[in-house]
């Protein structure tokens, strides 16, 4: 099986290369690269992203060709493709951080900033939280419910279509903080970075 | 509920982790990368890398460490000391580190805050404030490890700082640093109350109350020790459960 993290230069991947190493050992071939070749005939994609909404975007457009080989991939050949961070963000319609940018579109929704109710919560929202598990998803297949995930991000992701949640966080309000749409996943927190826990639904989706 | 952090600090120089008292006497005590992993496997929320000499050495030796602890810690690892240019942020990153801590080159140029969070963003960019007290309810920024003093308000430049998107400010009280009186909560909380970003508290902790107290009195989200884990006193659990038992949520 090969497992794809796109690189399309979106900041720090390293950790989200470390961790699907260490996970994919012996098990699977990882490969981190922004050639739409390679891309395709992958069996499941990592869309990780960092910085901003608008610099993702513009940086994922920039690249000839990726997004309709993106699209293809996980919209007309319905394979596993998982976003982390701004890489679930991307899924939306639009993104309002830095000035308004279209989104892919995948998992109708806007991304706006994290209402921090007049300063009484700070922003970033920075740390280690609970996830309140929404629906079953493949990828939380042996995770417990209230498990702790780490988190670090300004704005959040508001789908139209709440059944797509699979989990929530609280902070301020009930963030969606994990997505499952038939073969579409993201998490808003990451699980690169989110100890055994987060390792182990890396592993359900290298599984999957 | 987000939940408050504990983040042991490993002081690096030469490729060894020490702790200085007060910045000065230095002691030698072990290899970074098994420590972190001990720190990481003993549930810590972060890891922190602080190269006390880098503004001096080589910086291959901090990357290599980071790069070594990075494909074995798989929570967040936060390296600062001598970070001055774009390219030793992107160096750091690439090497596997999550966040950098800035600290002179944000005293110099805080322009240089505004420009690394916009091409990295927010969330790798801590801004570290070296402050020592200079009269009642006045603090004054120091860098160069407390050697030099600037003339700068702790309190105006911490908010200068969100401004030009800092996602979090690593305070240290140099009053306290390497002392074991306890976090400057004083300090701590005129930066918490003046700021909207998150600030780790630093500097001073001997005892597990201290913490609390950074935590509960000082509006801290995480704080971070060096000597209280390095020596072994407390093991991060039990400063976890002593909390948790004192009613501060932490991750267990």
């Amino acid at each position: 099986m090969n497992v794809t993290i796109v690189d399309y230069q979106s900041g720090n991947i390293s950790s989200v290369i470390n961790s699907f190493t260490e996970v994919a050992k012996g098990k699977v071939n990882l490969k981190v690269t922004s050639d739409i070749k390679k891309i395709i005939k992958s069996d499941k994609i990592v869309l990780p992203g960092q910085g901003s909404f608008k610099r993702c975007l513009d940086s994922l457009n920039s690249i000839n060709g990726l997004v309709d080989t993106l699209k293809e991939f996980a919209i007309t050949n319905k394979k596993p493709l998982l976003g982390i961070c701004v890489g679930l963000q991307m899924l939306a319609d639009v993104g309002y951080e830095e000035e308004e940018t279209k989104g892919l579109g995948w998992i109708s929704g806007k991304v706006s900033k994290i209402d921090n109710q007049n300063g009484k919560f700070k922003l970033p929202h920075i740390g280690w939280n609970e996830i309140e598990i929404q629906k079953e998803s493949k990828i939380f297949k042996d995770i417990k419910n209230k498990s702790h995930m780490y988190f670090v991000h300004s704005y959040e992701f508001i789908p139209k279509d709440k059944s797509v949640i699979s989990a929530t966080t609280d902070y301020s309000s009930k963030i969606v903080c994990s997505v499952e749409r038939d073969n579409i996943f993201g998490t808003q927190f990451h699980p690169e970075k989110s100890d055994k826990t987060g390792l182990k639904i890396i592993d359900n989706f290298i599984k999957l | 509920m987000l939940k408050n952090r504990i983040i042991p600090c490993l002081d690096v120089k030469n490729g060894r982790v020490v702790k200085g008292i007060n910045f000065v006497e230095l002691k030698d005590a072990g290899d970074p990368v098994e420590q972190a992993k001990i720190y990481s496997d003993g549930g810590a929320d972060e890891i922190c890398f602080l190269d006390i000499t880098a503004s001096n050495e080589n910086r291959e030796t901090i990357i290599d460490i980071v790069r070594k602890t990075a494909k074995e810690c798989f929570v967040p690892l936060t390296v600062g000391g001598g970070v001055r240019t774009i390219q030793n942020i992107t160096d750091l990153l690439l090497a596997g580190a999550d966040k950098v801590s800035i600290n002179t080159a944000a005293v110099k140029d805080v322009s240089f805050v505004k420009e690394a969070s916009k091409k990295f963003g927010s969330q790798c960019i801590v801004v570290a404030i070296d402050a020592k007290k200079v009269s009642d309810n006045k603090w004054e920024v120091f860098t160069h490890g407390g050697r030099n003093k600037t003339g700068i308000d702790a309190v105006e430049f911490a908010k200068q700082v969100e401004t030009n998107g800092a996602g979090e400010i690593l305070l240290t009280s140099m009053d306290r640093d390497g002392t074991k009186s306890g976090y400057d909560v004083d300090l701590l909380k005129v930066i918490t109350d003046s700021t909207n970003i998150p600030v780790i508290a630093s500097g001073g902790v001997g005892t597990l109350d201290h913490m609390y107290d950074g935590i509960v009195k000082g509006g801290a989200s995480a704080v971070l020790a060096a000597s209280i884990f390095h020596y072994g006193e407390y093991k991060i659990k039990e400063a976890k459960e002593y909390l948790n038992s004192k009613n501060v949520s932490v991750r267990l």
